[in-house]
C-alpha cells in the first residue's frame, strides 16, 4: 500500500483512458457502458480512499502516505497526506460519484462527458495530495482544462463567454503563483512543500520599482499566492467570473465547481500562505479580514435580487466561502477548523442545492424563479429535500453549515470584533435570500400552467441526495468526526506560525 | 584528415545534395521527387543519429573556425530530425498540389547543412557561410509555388527583408572584427575580457538586431506572418521549424563564445527583444482568422520566451533555451502537419472557422490538436508547460525577475487565441466545415507528437542530461 495516494489519484484518469482508447460507438450502448465505466471507477476511487482514513493516524501531525521519487529538474514526484489535506481528498472521491449519478440523463457525446469528469477528479485528487510545488500547480492548472471543456461543451446559453471567463480569470491568477513559485525554487533551492513549510522566506523590506515593501519577499510571495487562491476561492472582488461559470455550466459541472473546485483556494491559503509567509500572512490579515467581510455582506445582498435561482445559489457560494478566507486568516484553532468544517459542509450543501436546481431544471428547462411556485402540492419529497438543504444553507443549528459558521464567528470574534460583527450581519442576510427562494419556488398555490404535471424525484435522484443528506445531518450533529481529525494538523500549523510571526516582529522593531 | 572529420556530416550532407541535384537534373527530373524526398529523409535521420550516438568531445577545426561540441550536436540532431520529419510529412501536400518539385527536398538539405554549419561556427566568416547559404535556400523554398502570387510575394518580401538583416549582420561583424582586429570568436573573447569599446558594442548590436531577423524577435518580424502566410504550408512547417532552432543557437554561440565575459552587454538587448516579441506575439495573433499566420505570431511569441533562456546569460539559461526548442519544434511539428490535411473540396484551407465543430467529424484528430494547443500555450500538463518554467526558472536564477513575470502575463494573453480554435472545433456552430484528409505519416505525426506531450513529462524522454551537457559545454 506504499503507492495508495497514487492509485487513488490516478484510478480514475486510467479509467478515462479506457473509456477514450476502447469505447466505441455513438449508440446508446456506448453511452450507458461509459456511465457505468464512470461510476464503478470513481466507487472505487471511493472505497480505495476510505483505506486511507483506516490507515490514517490523526496524532501525527506530519504528512502520511507519503511517495517520492525524483522527477526532471531537480522536482520530485512527492504525494503525501496530513489532517488538512486528507478530508478535501476524501470530499472529492465521496462527491464524484454522486456527481456522475447526477449527470445520468446528459444525451450529447456522453463519452467525453465522463473522461472530462474522471480526468478532472484525478487532477482535483492529485492537488490535494501533491507536496511538490511543481507537482501541485501542475494539478492545479489542468483541471482548468476539463473544466473548461465542460462548460463550454454541455453548458448553456452563453457558456463560451462564461468558458473563456473561467479559464482566463483563473489562468492569469495562477501564473502569478507561478512566477512566484519560480522565486521559492530560486530562494530556497528547492520544491519540496514540507521543507518549504518550515523555510524562513526573508522578510527584510525591500524596494520594489521606489515602492517600500514591507514583509519584502515574503509579501511579493504572498501578494502573488494570494492573486491565484482569491480568484479561485472567489473572494470578492475578484469572485465575478464564478455566477457566470456556474449558471452556464451543467449541473454536474456546478456542483464539482462549489463542492470541489472552489475548495483548492482555501487548502492553498492553509498549505502554501500561512506556513510559508507568516509574517507577510500577518500583516495582510486586516485586508483579507474585510474582503471576507464585504464578500459576506455584498454578496448576500446581490443574491436576494437575483432572479435566476443558480446564480442565486452562486452568490450564496461567493458569500459563505468569505467565512472560510476569515475564518483561515484568524489563525485560531476555532477558525481554522471552523473554515475547514465550512469548506466540507459547504461541499455537502451547494452540491446538493446545485442539485436541487438540477432536479427542477430537467424538467421545466429553465432557472427562473418566476417560472416556478407551488412546488410543493406537486413534489412534496422534492420541497422536502430541498428545505432542508436552505436551511442547512442558511445555517440551521443540527446540520453542519450552523457548526462552520459558528466556530469561524467564535474565532473571528477572538480576534477582530467589529468585523465579527460585521459578519454575523450576513447569517441573517443568507436566511433571507434563502427563505425567500425557498418561498416563491416551493410555497403558495400552484397556478402556473406548465407545472401542473411536473413529477416528484426519482428514484436515481433520491438515492443522489441520501448520502448528501446523511453527511450534512453527520457533521451538523457530530462535528467531532471532522475535528478529531484536523485538530492536531492545525494546531501544528497555527503553532508554528505564532511563533515566526512575533520573532520577526522582535527583529523588525530592533533594525 | 582531421578537420575534415569533424565536419564529416555536413560534408555528407552536402555533396548528397549537389549528386542528387545532378542526378535528378540528367534523368527524369520531378519523378525522382518521391525518392529524394525519402532519401534526404533518411540520410538526415541517420546523420542525427551519427552526430547524436557516435561523436563526442569538444573539438575545433580549420583554425578554429568550425566548433565541434555537444552544444552543436544538440542543435543539429535537433535540425535533422525535425527537417527530416517535416519532409516526410509534407510529401503528399506537395504531391497534390502539384508542387512536386524534385529541388524541395535538395534545398531543404542545403538549407540544412547551412544550419549545421551555423550552429558550429566558431568565427564571424563561418557564421555567415552559414547564415547564407541556409537563407538563400529559404528564399527559394518560399517561393516554390511559382505561379501563386501569394507564396511570389512571400518569397520576394523575406528575400528583401532577408538581405536587408544580413547587411546588417555584415556591418556588425566589420565593425566588431574593425575594433577585435580578429574574426575568430575565441579572438572576440580574449578581446572584450579587458572592456568592450564603444564600436564593438555597436558591432554586437547590429549583429544580434540581423540574427534577431532570423528568429523573428520583434521589432524584426515584420516579415514573418506574410512570408508564413504565402508559402506553400509544409514550407511554412519547414520555417517554424528547424531555421529558427540554428538561428536561436547561432545566437547562443554568438553570444557566449564570442562575448561571454560581458553578460550584462547583451543581456538586457536579448531581453527587451524577448519582452517585445512575447508581448507581440501574444496581441496580434489575436485578431488572425487565418491559422498560419496565428502560427506565425504564436512562434513570434515563442522565440521570445526561448529568447528569456539565453537573456539570463546562464548555463541554465542555454539549457532552458535548448529545451524550449525541442519543445517547440516537436510541437510545431505536429501542429503543421494538422494544418497541412485541413482542406475544403480538395482545396487546402486555413481559415479556423472552418473547423467549426471539427471534434464532432474527427474526435481523434480534435483530440490531439486539443492537447498541442494547450501545450502551445503553456497549460500543464502537457510538455509546453515545462518548457515554459524551463526559462521562467532561468530567468528568475538569473536575477531577471521582472522578465519572468511579464512572461508569464504574456502566457495568459497568448492563451486566448489557442483557446479560440479550441472553441472553434469543440463549441462552435454547426456549419460546413473543413476536413481532414491526411496520410499515415501526417496522422502518425500528429498523434505521436500529442502523445508525446502528455507523455513527455514523465522524464522527457531523457533529453535533459543531453540539454545539460550541451549548455556545460557552451558555457563552460
Amino acid at each position: 500500500m506504499d503507492y495508495l495516494l497514487s492509485i487513488i489519484t490516478y484510478v480514475p484518469a486510467v479509467a478515462a483512458g479506457i473509456l477514450a482508447l476502447f469505447l466505441r460507438g455513438n449508440d446508446a450502448a456506448t453511452a450507458r457502458n461509459a456511465r457505468w465505466v464512470a461510476l464503478f471507477a470513481s466507487v472505487f476511487s471511493l472505497v480505495l480512499s476510505l483505506l486511507l482514513l483506516k490507515g490514517f493516524d490523526p496524532g501525527n501531525t506530519g504528512f502520511q502516505f507519503v511517495e517520492d521519487k525524483p522527477w526532471v529538474l531537480g522536482l520530485h514526484y512527492k504525494m503525501g497526506i496530513d489532517g488538512i489535506s486528507i478530508l478535501f481528498v476524501m470530499l472529492t472521491t465521496f462527491l464524484m460519484p454522486i456527481t456522475i449519478a447526477a449527470c445520468w440523463n446528459v444525451e450529447t457525446r456522453v463519452k467525453d462527458y465522463m473522461i472530462a469528469f474522471l480526468l478532472l477528479e484525478t487532477l482535483m485528487l492529485g492537488v490535494f495530495c501533491a507536496l511538490d510545488l511543481v507537482l501541485f500547480y501542475v494539478f492545479f492548472e489542468a483541471g482548468l482544462i476539463p473544466m473548461f471543456l465542460i462548460i463550454g461543451i454541455w453548458g448553456g446559453q452563453n457558456r463560451i463567454y462564461a468558458a473563456f471567463k473561467f479559464f482566463l480569470y483563473t489562468f492569469l491568477g495562477s501564473v502569478l503563483m507561478l512566477v512566484a513559485m519560480v522565486a521559492m525554487y530560486w530562494a530556497a533551492g528547492t520544491t519540496d512543500i514540507p521543507t518549504l513549510m518550515t523555510f524562513k522566506f526573508s522578510h527584510d523590506p525591500i524596494a520594489v520599482l521606489g515602492m517600500h515593501v514591507a514583509g519584502g519577499l515574503q509579501t511579493l510571495l504572498f501578494l502573488a499566492f494570494f492573486a491565484s487562491f482569491a480568484v479561485k476561492m472567489p473572494m470578492w472582488p475578484v469572485h465575478t467570473w464564478l455566477p457566470d461559470a456556474h449558471v452556464q455550466a451543467p449541473t454536474a459541472g456546478s456542483v464539482v465547481l462549489a463542492a470541489i473546485l472552489l475548495k483548492m483556494g482555501g487548502y492553498g491559503f492553509l498549505r502554501f500562505s500561512l506556513p510559508m509567509f507568516p509574517v507577510a500572512a500577518d500583516l495582510w490579515t486586516p485586508m483579507v479580514f474585510w474582503l471576507s467581510a464585504i464578500a459576506i455582506v455584498y454578496t448576500s445582498l446581490v443574491a436576494l435580487v437575483q432572479t435566476d435561482m443558480k446564480k442565486l445559489v452562486a452568490y450564496s457560494s461567493v458569500a459563505h466561502m468569505g467565512y472560510v478566507t476569515m475564518g483561515i486568516f484568524t489563525v485560531t484553532q476555532q477558525g481554522v477548523d471552523g473554515a475547514i468544517f465550512q469548506m466540507l459542509s459547504h461541499g455537502f450543501i451547494s452540491g446538493a442545492m446545485f442539485l436541487c436546481v438540477g432536479v427542477i431544471y430537467d424538467r421545466m428547462h429553465t432557472r427562473e424563479i418566476d417560472a416556478y411556485g407551488g412546488l410543493v402540492n406537486r413534489m412534496p419529497l422534492y420541497a422536502l429535500v430541498f428545505m432542508f438543504f436552505t436551511m442547512a444553507n442558511v445555517g440551521l443549528p443540527g446540520t453542519s453549515g450552523f457548526i462552520g459558521e459558528f466556530l469561524v464567528l467564535m474565532g473571528i470574534f477572538q480576534v477582530d470584533t467589529l468585523v465579527a460583527a460585521v459578519a454575523t450581519s450576513g447569517v441573517i442576510l443568507s436566511a433571507a435570500y434563502g427563505l425567500w427562494l425557498y418561498r416563491r419556488v416551493a410555497f403558495g398555490p400552484l397556478v402556473k400552467a406548465a407545472l401542473a404535471g411536473i413529477q416528484d424525484m426519482t428514484r436515481r435522484e433520491r438515492m443522489i441526495f441520501a448520502p448528501l443528506v446523511a453527511m450534512t445531518l453527520l457533521l451538523g450533529v457530530y462535528p467531532a468526526v471532522v475535528t478529531d481529525i484536523t485538530g492536531a494538523s492545525v494546531g501544528k500549523l497555527i503553532t508554528e506560525f505564532r511563533a515566526s510571526v512575533p520573532a520577526a516582529q522582535t527583529a523588525a522593531d530592533s533594525n | 584528415m582531421s578537420d575534415f572529420t569533424y565536419a564529416m556530416p555536413e560534408l555528407i550532407l552536402s555533396l548528397y545534395a549537389m549528386a542528387a541535384l545532378l542526378v535528378a537534373v540528367y534523368t527524369v527530373k520531378d519523378g525522382l521527387t518521391d525518392a529524394l524526398t525519402w532519401a534526404t529523409a533518411g540520410l538526415m535521420v541517420a546523420l542525427a543519429l551519427w552526430i547524436g550516438v557516435g561523436e563526442s568531445g569538444t573539438n575545433t577545426a580549420f583554425g578554429g573556425m568550425f566548433t565541434n561540441d555537444a552544444f552543436a550536436r544538440f542543435a543539429k540532431v535537433t535540425i535533422l530530425v525535425s527537417a527530416a520529419a517535416v519532409l516526410i510529412i509534407s510529401r503528399d501536400f506537395m504531391a497534390r498540389r502539384g508542387l512536386g518539385r524534385f529541388e524541395y527536398p535538395i534545398l531543404v538539405a542545403l538549407s540544412v547543412v547551412g544550419m549545421m554549419v551555423m550552429v558550429s561556427a566558431g568565427d564571424l566568416m563561418a557564421l555567415y557561410m552559414g547564415l547564407e547559404l541556409q537563407s538563400l535556400a529559404l528564399y527559394v523554398v518560399a517561393s516554390l509555388q511559382r505561379d501563386n502570387a501569394k507564396s511570389t510575394e512571400a518569397g520576394l518580401k523575406y528575400f528583401v527583408l532577408g538581405a536587408l538583416s544580413s547587411g546588417l549582420l555584415l556591418y556588425g561583424a566589420s565593425l566588431v572584427y574593425g575594433f577585435a582586429g580578429t574574426t575568430l570568436f575565441s579572438g572576440i573573447l580574449t578581446t572584450v575580457a579587458h572592456g568592450v569599446p564603444l564600436g564593438l558594442l555597436f558591432g554586437l548590436v547590429f549583429m544580434l538586431s540581423g540574427l534577431a531577423f532570423k528568429v523573428s524577435a520583434v521589432p524584426f518580424h515584420m516579415w514573418t506572418p506574410d512570408v508564413y502566410e504565402g508559402s506553400p504550408t509544409p514550407v511554412t512547417a519547414f520555417f517554424a521549424t528547424a531555421p529558427k532552432v540554428a538561428a536561436m543557437a547561432l545566437i547562443a554561440r554568438l553570444v557566449q563564445d564570442a562575448f561571454g565575459g560581458v553578460t550584462h552587454e547583451w543581456g538586457q538587448i536579448l531581453a527587451a527583444f524577448s519582452v517585445a516579441s512575447m508581448f507581440l506575439g501574444a496581441v496580434a495573433a489575436i485578431g488572425q482568422t487565418d491559422i498560419k499566420r496565428l502560427m506565425a505570431y504564436s512562434s513570434i511569441a515563442h522565440m521570445g520566451f526561448a529568447l528569456m533562456g539565453l537573456a539570463s546569460g546562464t548555463a541554465e539559461g542555454v539549457q532552458a533555451m535548448l529545451i524550449y526548442m525541442v519543445i517547440y519544434v516537436t510541437m510545431n511539428v505536429g501542429t503543421f502537419a494538422f494544418i497541412m490535411s485541413m482542406e475544403k473540396d480538395g482545396k487546402p484551407v486555413t481559415d479556423i472557422a472552418s473547423l467549426n465543430q471539427f471534434s464532432k467529424r474527427e474526435p481523434l484528430k480534435a483530440l490531439a490538436m486539443l492537447i498541442l494547443l494547450f501545450s502551445l500555450a503553456g497549460v500543464p500538463p502537457m510538455l509546453g508547460f515545462f518548457g515554459k518554467f524551463y526559462v521562467l526558472k532561468a530567468a528568475v536564477d538569473g536575477g531577471m525577475s521582472w522578465l519572468a513575470l511579464s512572461g508569464a502575463v504574456a502566457s495568459v494573453i497568448g492563451a486566448f487565441y489557442y483557446l479560440r480554435i479550441v472553441f472553434y472545433m469543440y463549441f462552435g456552430a454547426e456549419v460546413e466545415g473543413a476536413e481532414s484528409r491526411m496520410v499515415p505519416a501526417q496522422w502518425l505525426a500528429l498523434v505521436a507528437v500529442s502523445a508525446i506531450m502528455l507523455l513527455g513529462i514523465i522524464n522527457f524522454f531523457g533529453i535533459e542530461p543531453a540539454a545539460i551537457a550541451a549548455a556545460k559545454s557552451l558555457v563552460g
